[in-house]
């Protein structure tokens, strides 16, 4: 059956030609957005639920079922889903209405957008996807990266960014003072961060001397000492990113733009699948930013034994497992993020620009000069 | 009093300024209750978790034993009811929700017996002061039952049929009829 699919594809598509790119393209990001990124968006919507609930002791939602099947109460996010498109869509009075329309798809689309660039798998042996291929001897390799670009991770920061808009223009479309001054914090909050991120990035960059997320996992080993986290200085450039990404995604601890329990949020006069798009948007970047690290620090799809495995099995099953061992490394990111998110207090706003402008900057830059010079004398 | 700010100093140490090793700490505390309670709750073993929550309509947490319920009234030995008519319980409630109509009874040694007896369970208040007004054990609130939801008002006024449906022969003597409970116990 399988075979029969691939032979399919190989003589109606060959190497290189336009169809091939225009099918490969789209089959890889829907197999990636649909049903890698908003599957488990819709799963941590509950998983966050369910997860803070067992921290906490409680039992979180469990009830939501059809008929026999309920999966622990898994399902709850599809009455989610379907709660927020019956709710009342409404929009203020005052409001800007093109404005206002606008931000939820600003606030979502750049982190769809953003995860594009990253690798989900082993390079598919396009020809060969039904015979046992080793590492390195492929003639025509299909990245399982829904766009490689050699800018990569720059083309990341420059549509993620974008997201900043969609907060801000939220808060301003709205004509709610609260809202507007949430959209002020998420900006100045947003700005602060996205710096010491980059910073970040950019001492991988010269440890890696590439930018292409595909690249960057070639670069790394099978084995957990292998990968980018486990050098002095990167472990640094780790914690520093995976603070900044959750500074990035207005999360607790730095949950000021929005704080939902005291101060009022960027998208307060928002409701029914609008909101839904602010909230599914955090736990897009959730992923997002899980797939990166999970990228750049944690070897991507890489495992111990993927050589070996990779010289006794069928290629397309190999690159199955390769994508099934990067999904479980990028769900315990998100989990982790979640337990991150159940645990810390808040920070305050005028703590949380100190944290982000006046240390988490300067370590930031004094590693990337402290990685440069080590790159610069002994490598 | 003039305002004053007292300036609080700073904890001192990378140790603490980093808060690196507090936020290990807590990720520990709260990783270590999610294993617990997940893994249990995963196998079917909440007891051993640290869960309290119950879920409700499946578990239920059993009532004291001095809970008050739903009224039922008590019978005779015979199956009569034993309430005598005597009024101290619509005398004491403070809801008003007990309507009682006496009649004469064909026993001359009872003398009097409701003909209607009503409790209003939408007025009554659950206090329990006419059980302990009733002098003859004839009221008890002791069913654990809730007062069930109706479609309609009137379905919440028990008359003395439904109120009897829950009763049950009553140990206390009445009315100076009849031998000591306890003998007659041992008598049969």
């Amino acid at each position: 059956m399988a075979e029969r699919i691939f032979k399919f594809f190989e003589q109606n598509l060959p190497y290189g030609s336009a169809g091939f790119a225009a099918v490969s393209a789209l089959l890889k990001s829907a197999a990636f957005i649909l049903g890698f990124v908003m599957l488990l968006a819709g799963v941590l919507t509950w998983m966050e639920r369910r997860q803070s609930a067992m921290m906490q002791d409680r039992v979180g939602p469990s009830r939501a079922n059809l008929g026999r099947f309920k999966a622990w109460g898994l399902l709850h996010f599809l009455a989610d889903a379907l709660k927020m498109i019956f709710k009342e869509d409404f929009v203020p009075p005052q409001a800007s209405k093109l404005l206002f329309a606008l931000a939820p798809v600003l606030a979502l689309a750049p982190v769809l957008i953003a995860a594009a660039i990253i690798p989900f798998g082993a390079p598919l042996c396009y020809g060969r996807m039904t015979e046992v291929v080793p590492p390195g001897v492929c003639a025509m390799p299909v990245a399982l990266q829904a766009v490689r670009l050699d800018a990569g991770l720059l083309f990341y920061f420059a549509v993620a960014s974008l997201g900043v808009y969609g907060a801000a223009l939220a808060g301003w479309a709205s004509r709610n003072k609260w809202g507007l001054l949430g959209g002020l914090r998420a900006s100045s909050q947003m700005m602060a961060y996205e710096v010491t991120m980059g910073m970040a990035v950019m001492a991988m960059f010269l440890v890696y001397g590439t930018l292409e997320p595909g690249a960057m996992v070639h670069a790394q080993g099978n084995w957990p000492w292998q990968w980018g986290v486990f050098g002095v200085p990167q472990a640094v450039a780790f914690v520093l990113f995976l603070t900044a990404a959750i500074a990035e995604s207005k999360r607790t601890p730095f949950d000021i733009p929005e704080g939902e329990s005291e101060i009022v949020g960027y998208f307060v006069e928002y409701s029914g699948m609008r909101f839904g798009m602010f909230y599914l948007g955090e736990f897009i970047e959730i992923i997002t930013s899980s797939a990166l690290i999970v990228t750049i620090f944690f070897g991507g799809w890489r495992f111990p034994g993927s050589g070996l495995l990779a010289s006794h099995l069928a290629n397309w099953l190999f690159v199955l497992i390769s994508v099934g061992v990067w999904s479980l490394k990028v769900f315990f990111f998100c989990a982790f993020q979640l337990l991150i998110r159940w645990t810390l207090p808040r920070l305050r706003a005028d703590q949380l620009l100190r944290v982000g402008w006046q240390r988490l900057l300067p370590i930031s830059i004094a590693n990337v000069v402290l990685v440069a010079g080590w790159i610069l004398l002994w490598r | 009093m003039a305002t004053t700010v007292k300036t609080v100093a700073r904890p001192a140490g990378i140790r603490r300024q980093t808060y690196l090793v507090a936020v290990a700490e807590g990720l520990w505390v709260t990783l270590r209750h999610l294993m617990k309670n997940w893994i249990g709750n995963l196998f079917g073993q909440r007891k051993k978790t640290d869960i309290v929550t119950l879920s409700y309509p499946e578990e239920k947490r059993p009532y004291p034993e001095r809970n008050r319920g739903l009224h039922r009234l008590m019978k005779r030995e015979s199956g009569e009811v034993r309430c005598v008519a005597c009024m101290m319980c619509p005398t004491v409630c403070p809801a008003h929700c007990i309507t009682i109509v006496p009649e004469e009874a064909p026993d001359g040694s009872i003398e009097k017996r409701p003909r209607i007896f009503e409790i209003d369970e939408l007025r009554c208040v659950v206090c329990g002061l006419c059980v302990e007004a009733c002098p003859c054990d004839g009221i008890r609130m002791d069913t654990l039952v809730h007062a069930p939801p109706t479609l309609r008002r009137a379905d919440a006024i028990l008359d003395m049929k439904a109120l009897l449906s829950r009763g049950e022969t009553s140990t206390a003597t009445q009315g100076g009829v009849g031998a000591f409970w306890r003998e007659k116990l041992k008598a049969s």
